[in-house]
């Protein structure tokens, strides 16, 4: 049969058809005014519209701040376009990340900023609960430019979850985001990013994370409902002694989607470490997994681990790099593209599960998201959106 | 309890089972030896119904039903259970999990069946990921215990065991076939043997599975063919002492 609608090719953004000049969203003073469907599609994302077990919460509405409130002294939250104004234009975090000029997407976050969220921990608070932050498209052919900056001050922790969501009527959107992070020595973020967007919507965030001496960044993405368009290749740079970075994703393309989603780790102090691992699953939609780990000092060790299933048709390239600048680096990859082994399943098999039953338990392993370290209802809620999607597997 | 008759298999083109016939009654155990290569595990293969064992002659019933094209999971659920030798890893699964799956409806108790094969700490692993020769076969009998079949097929129980586990692996295997060795006063001697009647198809190369557990008969498999029934205690001596060499003396 032929694959009439097999998407190979990156679909083209034509940033003039969408709508990047809006009035702004009255704030609201909780999440609670927000309608049942938006609730729904704000908990798929991972977002928690109670605030319960939460540090601080930063709602996006598509090109202004709706809703932004810490509920920790210790961690400063704020719409970007505040902390500019208050803190002089953030000299050192604002554009110093991410090139400006990097590509059209980066210019046109540039020209016209809607806000995005400012995140700053006190020096050595550990912030146990996550601040979550939402950045929420309601509207047909919304553009929406954000401008995040993350600082992590010095020995300070924080886990922030970002869920990216599209309103359940819209199908079309384009998501701009600028995301700079900024882990200072000894501070340790988790970044946990849920995508749950509409059918039809691109997506081209820039991501650029920065962490010194012994800093520790963990980056958790999850794709697994339909897209039109994502690109994005989030890079981390150690530049101190005793960094750490790992790069955790999970993505499922379902027929129509075309995800662009690579990591990359620059490995630039003695003694630095870094980790990427992919899990991929294709159902008809095209993947395309670069990931490059860079080695420029020593001792300095990094990891690539790819590994794609093509459940019935669809595309998945995965193209694992790895660059040593310096003798005495470690680096090492390790990739894998195709279907579930026919062992496993009979492994199951022979322990009373259908064929149906056995393939199934295999891909929830294979989505495991146990290793992302996720609060218990993040994961919770994961896991059933994983199971629904499941059902639209086989 | 299972009977098979004039069973031959093929491997792609190659016959590696030519024509067995064997039965195993319900309590026996039965042991099978045999030089490597010589078509045992692939007659467990068989039993289980995997891909790639091709039956072109023959039959196999279980209970009194032909299960010669039944799919695994079927004879899985009749109560066949079968202990791999090299099981593969399942990422994501957790052993637990796993375990769990074997139970089916009925409920077990995890932890509890986990400790008697001092497995209480890989509960929370991915199944088989990373585990030894003597975690994976624990592993295995632990999944045994919970699947709780009435024919158990196991592929060399000792290999890539040390001592120390052997004896653990030993036990429990003689457990999982003849219920508890505890002497149990509550009722006779004859009453305790009929409540535990699983049946055992056991490759040993090494024998030393039957210091452990208690082995009606064996028979060697020998280039598809099966010959020499005796006391596995007998062959295992015999073999030990001469080889194979008297297999083919006996075949011709």
């Amino acid at each position: 049969m032929p694959k009439l609608d097999k998407v190979t090719t990156e679909p083209k953004v034509d940033l003039g058809k969408f709508n990047f000049e809006q009035d702004e969203i009255p704030a609201m003073a909780n999440l609670k005014g927000l309608s049942k469907e938006d609730k729904a599609q704000l908990l798929m994302a991972g977002i928690d519209a109670s605030e319960a077990k939460r540090s601080g919460t930063y709602l996006h509405i598509n090109h202004s701040k709706a809703h932004c409130r810490s509920c920790q002294k210790d961690v400063e939250i704020m719409d970007t376009r505040e902390a500019l104004d208050k803190y002089d234009g953030l000299p050192e975090y604002y554009w110093q990340a991410v090139d400006k000029d990097k590509d059209e997407f980066t210019r046109a976050a540039a020209s016209k900023i809607h806000g995005g969220y400012f995140i700053r921990t006190k020096k050595g608070a550990k912030i146990k609960d996550p601040v979550q932050s939402c950045l929420f498209i309601k509207g047909e052919n919304i553009g929406q430019n954000v401008h995040n900056i993350v600082v992590v001050e010095e020995d300070s922790e924080l886990h922030i979850i970002t869920g990216c969501t599209t309103a359940a009527n819209i199908s079309s959107a384009m998501h701009l985001g600028i995301s700079e992070i900024y882990i200072k020595k000894g501070g340790k973020l988790t970044f946990t990013m849920v995508h749950n967007w509409g059918e039809e919507v691109m997506v081209r965030p820039r991501t650029v994370a920065i962490v010194e001496e012994d800093g520790v960044y963990s980056s958790n993405y999850i794709l697994l409902k339909k897209v039109r368009s994502v690109q994005s290749y989030p890079a981390v740079y150690l530049n101190g002694r005793g960094a750490v970075a790992r790069f955790n994703s999970i993505l499922v393309a379902p027929r129509g989607s075309h995800i662009n989603s690579g990591n990359k780790i620059v490995l630039n102090a003695p003694e630095t470490k870094g980790e990427i691992i992919s899990r991929t699953i294709t159902t008809g939609g095209t993947i395309i997994a670069p990931g490059i780990i860079e080695g420029n000092a020593v001792p300095a060790k990094g990891h690539l681990e790819c590994k794609g299933l093509i459940l019935s048709d669809g595309v998945i390239h995965a193209i694992p790099e790895l660059k040593g600048t310096v003798a005495g680096v470690e680096l090492s990859h390790e990739a894998a593209v195709g279907k579930i082994a026919q062992e496993e399943i009979e492994y199951l098999m022979a322990r009373g599960l259908d064929e149906e039953q056995a393939t199934s338990t295999i891909v929830r392993g294979f989505m495991n998201v146990d290793i992302m370290g996720l609060p218990d209802e993040l994961r919770k809620s994961i896991e059933k959106t994983i199971e629904e999607t499941e059902a639209d597997m086989f | 309890m299972l009977k098979i008759q004039d069973l031959h298999v093929n491997v792609g083109d190659n016959e590696v089972l030519k024509g067995i016939n064997l039965e195993i009654e319900q309590g026996e155990t039965f042991i099978l030896f045999g030089p490597n290569g010589s078509g045992k595990t692939s007659l467990l293969m068989t039993l289980m119904g995997f891909s790639g064992y091709e039956v072109t002659q023959g039959s196999i019933s279980f209970k009194g039903e032909d299960i010669t094209s039944k799919p695994t999971y079927e004879r899985a659920k009749l109560g066949i259970g079968m202990s791999f030798q090299r099981p593969p890893t399942i990422h994501g699964l957790k052993t637990r999990d796993m375990v769990k799956l074997c139970a089916g409806d009925s409920g077990v108790d995890v932890e509890e069946l986990a400790r008697k094969v001092n497995l209480t700490n890989f509960l929370d692993r991915d199944i088989n990921s990373g585990f030894s020769g003597g975690e994976i076969k624990r592993s295995e009998i632990l999944q045994l215990m919970a699947q709780n079949p009435s024919l158990v097929l196991f592929d060399e129980p000792e290999s890539g065991v040390d001592l120390e586990n052997m004896a653990l692996i030993g036990k429990t295997a003689r457990a999982i076939l003849d219920g508890p060795q505890e002497p149990d006063n509550s009722a006779s001697l004859k009453q305790l043997q009929s409540q535990y009647k699983t049946s055992g198809l056991i490759i040993t190369h090494t024998g030393y599975i039957l210091d452990y557990i208690n082995a009606d008969r064996g028979q060697v498999l020998y280039n598809g063919v099966l010959c020499c029934t005796a006391r596995p205690r007998d062959i295992l001596d015999h073999i030990s002492k001469y080889g194979y060499k008297e297999c083919v003396r006996c075949l011709n």
